[in-house]
């Protein structure tokens, strides 16, 4: 039991933080402004050209081939250093390698890993959210069967701007339960048929999520990820590394925002009042436990255990750490009433949202009663 | 980095809850079984659990197990609500190893403030102000702390009959006031201020231990009433209700798990203000949890949870005590605040 490096982890750990020292692109927190999302592709290829990117997946397709472990260290540093967390793309990883056969694997997974290609995530409906099975976009057979065409309205669609690529769920049998007939597929944006919008959030960004509408758009049938109908078993992979903070890197976000605000309270501490302090006290102790559950889970898995339910449990504690953070954000980082830097305001809206996006976390505490605690169904 | 338990601490930790599982009380009841707990005292006295801290060898130095290890007995007490004395002792022989004095009564322990925030001071010869011994049941004396050139000596002062207060698994005992105290004889050397924060960071991780494993049993038992308390026909815990209040419970408990975890790492492994740092951020976060999840679990039982003979008041009570003990969540905040360079930090909830 042991927190500390091992030789070899220490040495990486010393090469990021002297690489990042060089490289930091400081860009604002990604949940606050669009410009985040500007640099965020060119972050992403320098982590992964200096070899920080995707530590813990297989050579074959650009990974590192380490521990889980280096992972947590990467995190730790780039907060240190105040950079940019780490682009998430660790659910398409997971959702591609657990179901695609091998020929999908090598066509798409070293251009999600290098950040070559943008993806993204083609699940919610307008009228499938929390109930994600009951999705109604349509895939169907073209004439002569190599190609589907896919029509249907996806919403909650992350860098639907940006992305070259959807992974896309769409029904494919209609005459089987809701679960079943599901499949996914690799869509190319690229096309006639797919319009997208971006949706502008409570805090103003318009650059991280949009809503797509597929009209007669294709796909080869070779672009099929799994089998037909393994649509429902893929989305369930991607759900539970979508809410892991070790995949996200996330920690690094809260932690930095944490020391951020601790730096301004130093600045002027004696004018903060005890609720603005007691804000900031729990903001620091959340970010701080998320670090260390994070270090718990990564150092479980050495032992080749996968992801399941408890993945539900380290996202209500994500949703936890963020949502503390945005309430210190408001109250020594200010509501900006004089329209001034609004940043720390925009924080503390895009907080609220850590409780829905990747399952609400009322579906979430479902899922630790039932597949955790061993409650009934209901 | 790898932080899983040992096959060592593995092995610790299952024969902490073998011995708990059978001699721990199972109800309210069998608190005042004393054959039982007479059993459970001599099975903890046979264990060496109590001596974890005591130096390795006779002139001082490093104690024979780490604080994870001491942490890891803790947590499985905390869980069968074990009545029998370990934080005192353990904190008594770590006073003794710190000043390089050898090594006392397996049952002595240490007296505090009145609030248990902090251990209590002496001055010539006289414990100046009211003190607290706890786990007070059969110990022989109680530790006290001298300022002295150079830092605090050590002195012990006798323990009057101790009784239950709020904790009902673990006894104190109120000094005698103003209460003489006797110094230690053949200290090496005086208790400096690094050694006392090093043994708060130490009694820190070791009721986040305990807080950790009272609500572990706390939530089981109530998922445990859950599966069979019927209302409208059906099980309580298939009400979503029921359902997100536990799952919440758990979730608490999980992250006071992790944080609890690396604060007994770094009792051992840290620089002194960076243990106590992750020390007082594991306390706060785990006192604030565990008064949450007990009083959830009451919740849970209803009516019940709220008698005399059920067992949730017993984690309550005894995550309450070990909460207070060397600082509660005001007083962890602050000191989290104060590690990062930020005061005063009163008033803080």
């Amino acid at each position: 039991m042991d927190f500390a490096d091992s030789p070899a982890e220490a040495a990486f750990r010393l090469r990021l933080r002297e690489w990042l020292g060089g490289n930091n692109p400081h860009l604002p927190a990604s949940s606050t402004s669009d410009a985040y999302w500007a640099g965020q592709a060119d972050w992403h290829r320098a982590l992964y050209d200096a070899g920080f990117f995707g530590m813990c997946w297989p050579p074959e397709i650009g990974g590192q081939g380490l521990s889980s472990v280096y992972d947590v260290i990467v995190d730790s540093e780039i907060a240190a250093a105040g950079a940019p967390p780490r682009p998430h793309v660790g659910f398409l990883v997971e959702g591609l390698l657990r179901h695609g056969n091998h020929d999908v694997r090598c066509r798409f997974l070293p251009g999600i890993v290098s950040g070559r290609d943008r993806w993204c995530q083609g699940f919610s409906e307008p009228d499938a959210g929390s109930d994600l099975a009951s999705l109604r976009t349509r895939a169907d057979r073209a004439e002569g069967g190599a190609e589907y065409i896919i029509t249907g309205h996806k919403v909650w669609t992350s860098y639907s701007d940006e992305a070259d690529w959807c992974l896309l769920l769409a029904r494919t049998d209609q005459g089987v339960p809701k679960h079943r007939g599901i499949s996914a597929f690799a869509v190319s944006m690229h096309q006639p048929g797919v319009t997208q919008r971006p949706l502008k959030m409570i805090n103003g960004i318009t650059k991280e999520f949009g809503e797509v509408t597929f009209d007669g758009a294709r796909v080869p049938a070779s672009d099929m990820i799994g089998a037909p109908g393994e649509g429902w078993p893929l989305a369930m992979t991607v759900v539970s590394h979508e809410r892991e903070p070790g995949q996200l890197g996330y920690v690094a976000r809260y932690s930095k925002a944490a020391s951020e605000l601790a730096q301004q309270a130093r600045g002027g501490a004696g004018r903060l009042r005890a609720d603005q302090l007691n804000d900031l006290a729990w903001a620091i102790v959340e970010a701080e436990m998320l670090r260390l559950h994070v270090c718990r889970r990564l150092s479980e898995r050495l032992d080749g255990a996968s992801s399941g339910p408890e993945g539900s449990v380290d996202k209500l504690l994500m949703t936890s750490v963020e949502q503390a953070v945005g309430h210190a954000a408001l109250a020594v980082g200010g509501a900006a009433h004089d329209g001034g830097d609004g940043t720390w305001l925009s924080m503390y809206l895009y907080s609220r949202a850590q409780s829905v996006m990747g399952g609400t976390s009322e579906i979430q505490r479902n899922l630790v009663a039932t597949r955790i605690l061993g409650l009934p169904g209901s | 980095m790898d932080v899983r338990l040992s096959a060592e601490q593995r092995a610790l930790r299952d024969s902490a809850a073998q011995v708990v599982s059978s001699l721990a009380p199972r109800t309210v009841r069998e608190l005042d079984d004393s054959e039982r707990a007479a059993k459970l005292d001599a099975t903890v006295d046979v264990s060496g659990w109590r001596e974890l801290r005591t130096a390795a060898v006779a002139a001082g130095g490093v104690p024979l197990a780490s604080a994870v290890e001491t942490a890891i007995v803790a947590e499985e007490l905390g869980r069968g609500l074990a009545d029998t004395p370990f934080l005192g002792p353990t904190l008594a022989a770590e006073l003794r190893r710190l000043a390089a004095a050898p090594p006392g009564s397996s049952l002595e322990t240490v007296a505090f403030t009145p609030d248990l925030s902090a251990p209590a001071c002496a001055a010539d010869g006289v414990l100046p102000s009211p003190a607290i011994a706890i786990d007070a049941r059969a110990a022989p004396s109680a530790l006290v702390l001298v300022p002295a050139s150079g830092g605090y000596r050590l002195a012990s002062a006798a323990v009057p009959d101790a009784r239950a207060t709020l904790d009902l698994t673990r006894s104190v005992a109120r000094l005698d006031y103003p209460a003489a105290v006797v110094s230690l004889p053949a200290q090496g050397r005086p208790l400096t201020a690094e050694d006392l924060v090093r043994w708060t960071s130490l009694g820190l991780a070791l009721t986040c231990a305990d807080l950790v494993g009272a609500m572990s049993g706390a939530v089981h038992l109530a998922c445990e009433y859950a599966l069979t308390r019927r209302q409208y026909g059906v099980a309580i815990g298939t009400f979503q209700a029921v359902q997100h209040r536990l799952a919440d419970a758990f979730v608490s408990l999980e992250g006071s798990r992790s944080i609890a975890l690396h604060a007994a790492w770094a009792v051992d492994a840290s620089p002194a203000g960076a243990a106590l740092a992750a020390a007082a951020s594991a306390k706060a976060y785990c006192a604030r949890a565990a008064r949450t999840v007990c009083e959830a679990v009451i919740q849970v039982h209803g009516g019940i949870g709220n008698t005399w003979e059920c067992l949730a008041h017993l984690y309550l009570r005894r995550t309450l005590f070990s909460s207070d003990i060397l600082g509660g969540v005001g007083a962890s905040l602050a000191r989290v605040l104060d590690h990062h360079g930020i005061g005063p930090g009163d008033g803080l909830r």
